[in-house]
């Protein structure tokens, strides 16, 4: 694995604070049905994690429950260290609808996040010229949502996340949305983004490919109930996975024998079943 | 089959979609009007039946020269924008209650369902009542016919805003208010206006039905005399100046969800 820095970053306008999180014998069901079956996973600083599996495994489940969008049945959540000052917002996602308020422009949605804090509009305005010009997006400051493709919507949710100095990012499926060449554009951004300031990020996604080429290690769940089934780590350093890397590929046809079985049978299920 | 012959392809598509045209529009409102002012020049439509646009017009003519179309208006519009902006307001207000909880939502929705479909105008007698014959049972009228379409429209509209972006806002931390006053009210906001177009010829439908009854001044009050004196001229432009009332406010309307709603395409 790539070396995780120690120290924290203590300058004002460093995004991203470190911070571990840890799943402890997490089970959550709906109704009568489990989708996630005792889970235990730490997720130190710097790292990212990829989760793959079968539809309906309970990736985004997984997802919601770290961020404290929802509760989990049993099991906890813990993050370790107390959340630093100067992060706004701890635990911060990237949707894969974007979710972009269309009544505000690039900047109106960025200044969204920071509204509710006690920071001066000086100070907010610098945060959200910083936050475009790392994103590329400067240009488009003052466009609306409507006018943007897919990709450029997902780049403004990228700088509303670094906006608020997230110490985790939670990013559920952020490239599904988008066709193959801008998701490729994408990933070569977040790769950028990371290289600059490594980050920790937990990365739900259905797609081996982006999971191999920006996991420092990949929990793959079983079919419902989701269960840890393997993590598979990946030594190779984020800069050096370009297009066409044969180990890359190897990792990546393992993971889809360890998933196959369960995939076939999960697309066989019925819905609500 | 023969394979050397070469055919277009025929076209199947197109159609089904409509382009705005002014000038069919202009053309076709312009026709009838000649249609109907020649049909009573030479005796084809009976000036007993219908009076000519002209003479619709000249009454109009006589109710400025005479000052009285300034006394009606300003009587029925000082109703209906009094009744309209409480029963709107007070509308918007408790729609806004019911989408966002739930116990009122329990307790008012069957009562507002049961109460929106009976017709305002057979309670103006019990307004009267209440309020007195004079401006009160009038506006009360309006009032609450109004009030009701926009309590269902509000709530629909909170019911229909993504759930995606509260979620979003949740997500970033942010305080209930600043997620009403931010992602609910804004994205309800569509539907809102929506309904303010609804309530508001609904507002003008009561307002005439209001002033039928013991109203001196208002164009309602002025239709209602021209119809019991048979003065069929006066009745015509008397409605007329209700469309053209109709017609403002949904300009008005249009203009302000042009500036509210320019995020839209």
């Amino acid at each position: 694995m790539t070396g995780i820095p120690q120290s924290l970053p203590s300058s004002f306008f460093h995004f991203f604070i470190f911070m571990d999180l840890q799943l402890n014998n997490i089970t959550h069901a709906y109704g009568d049905m489990t989708v996630l079956d005792d889970i235990d996973l730490t997720v130190s600083g710097g790292e990212i994690i990829c989760i793959v599996g079968p539809s309906g495994c309970g990736k985004s489940t997984l997802l919601r429950l770290m961020g404290g969008l929802e509760r989990p049945d049993s099991g906890e959540v813990l993050l370790l260290g107390e959340p630093p000052k100067s992060s706004l917002n701890p635990l911060t996602y990237i949707f894969q609808d974007f979710a972009l308020l269309p009544w505000r422009t690039v900047e109106g949605n960025i200044s969204l996040a920071l509204e509710d804090h006690p920071i001066s509009k000086q100070e907010s305005r610098k945060i959200i010229d910083d936050v475009l010009s790392r994103t590329h997006l400067s240009d488009f400051k003052k466009a609306w949502p409507r006018q943007l493709s897919g990709g450029m919507k997902q780049r403004v949710a990228i700088a509303r996340a670094l906006a608020v100095r997230p110490a985790v990012m939670l990013m559920d499926e952020p490239l599904s949305a988008l066709d193959s060449q801008t998701r490729e554009l994408l990933m070569d951004d977040l790769i950028d983004l990371w290289m600059r300031e490594s980050f920790t990020a937990i990365y739900v996604t259905h797609n081996l490919q982006e999971a191999v080429r920006f996991g420092h290690r990949i929990v793959v769940l079983s079919r419902r109930p989701g269960r840890v089934r393997e993590i598979v780590k990946i030594d190779k350093p984020l800069s050096e996975r370009g297009a066409d890397n044969e180990e890359l590929d190897e990792v990546q046809h393992y993971l889809w024998r360890l998933m196959r079985d369960d995939a076939r049978a999960a697309d066989r299920e019925l819905l609500n079943g | 089959m023969a394979d050397n012959e070469t055919n277009p392809v025929p076209f199947r598509g197109g159609g089904f979609s409509h382009k705005p045209s002014f000038t069919v529009w202009m053309m076709v409102f312009v026709m009838l009007i000649l249609f109907w002012e020649f049909g009573s020049n030479i005796g084809f439509i009976s000036n007993l039946v219908l009076p000519a646009p002209s003479e619709a017009f000249n009454a109009f003519l006589q109710l400025i020269d005479s000052g009285m179309l300034w006394k009606h208006l300003r009587a029925s519009l000082q109703r209906l924008i009094l009744g309209w902006t409480f029963g709107t307001l007070l509308g918007v207000g408790v729609g806004l209650l019911i989408g966002l909880f739930s116990n009122v939502r329990a307790g008012l929705s069957p009562l507002v369902s049961a109460i929106f479909a009976i017709p305002k105008i057979a309670l103006l007698p019990l307004f009267i009542i209440w309020f007195g014959i004079g401006e009160g049972s009038k506006v009360a009228t309006i009032l609450f016919g109004t009030f009701f379409p926009t309590v269902i429209a509000t709530y629909g509209g909170v019911d229909n805003v993504d759930r995606s972006l509260i979620r979003m806002g949740q997500s970033f931390g942010l305080s209930r208010l600043s997620i009403v006053r931010k992602i609910i009210i804004p994205g309800a906001l569509p539907a809102i206006l929506s309904g303010f177009r609804i309530s508001a010829s609904i507002g003008i439908i009561l307002l005439v039905a209001a002033e039928m009854i013991g109203a001196e001044f208002g164009v309602g009050a002025y239709i209602l005399l021209a119809g019991s004196l048979m003065a069929t001229d006066q009745l015509i432009a008397g409605v007329s100046i209700l469309s053209l009332m109709g017609l403002s406010m949904a300009w008005v309307i249009g203009k302000v969800e042009n500036y509210f709603l320019k995020w839209r395409v």
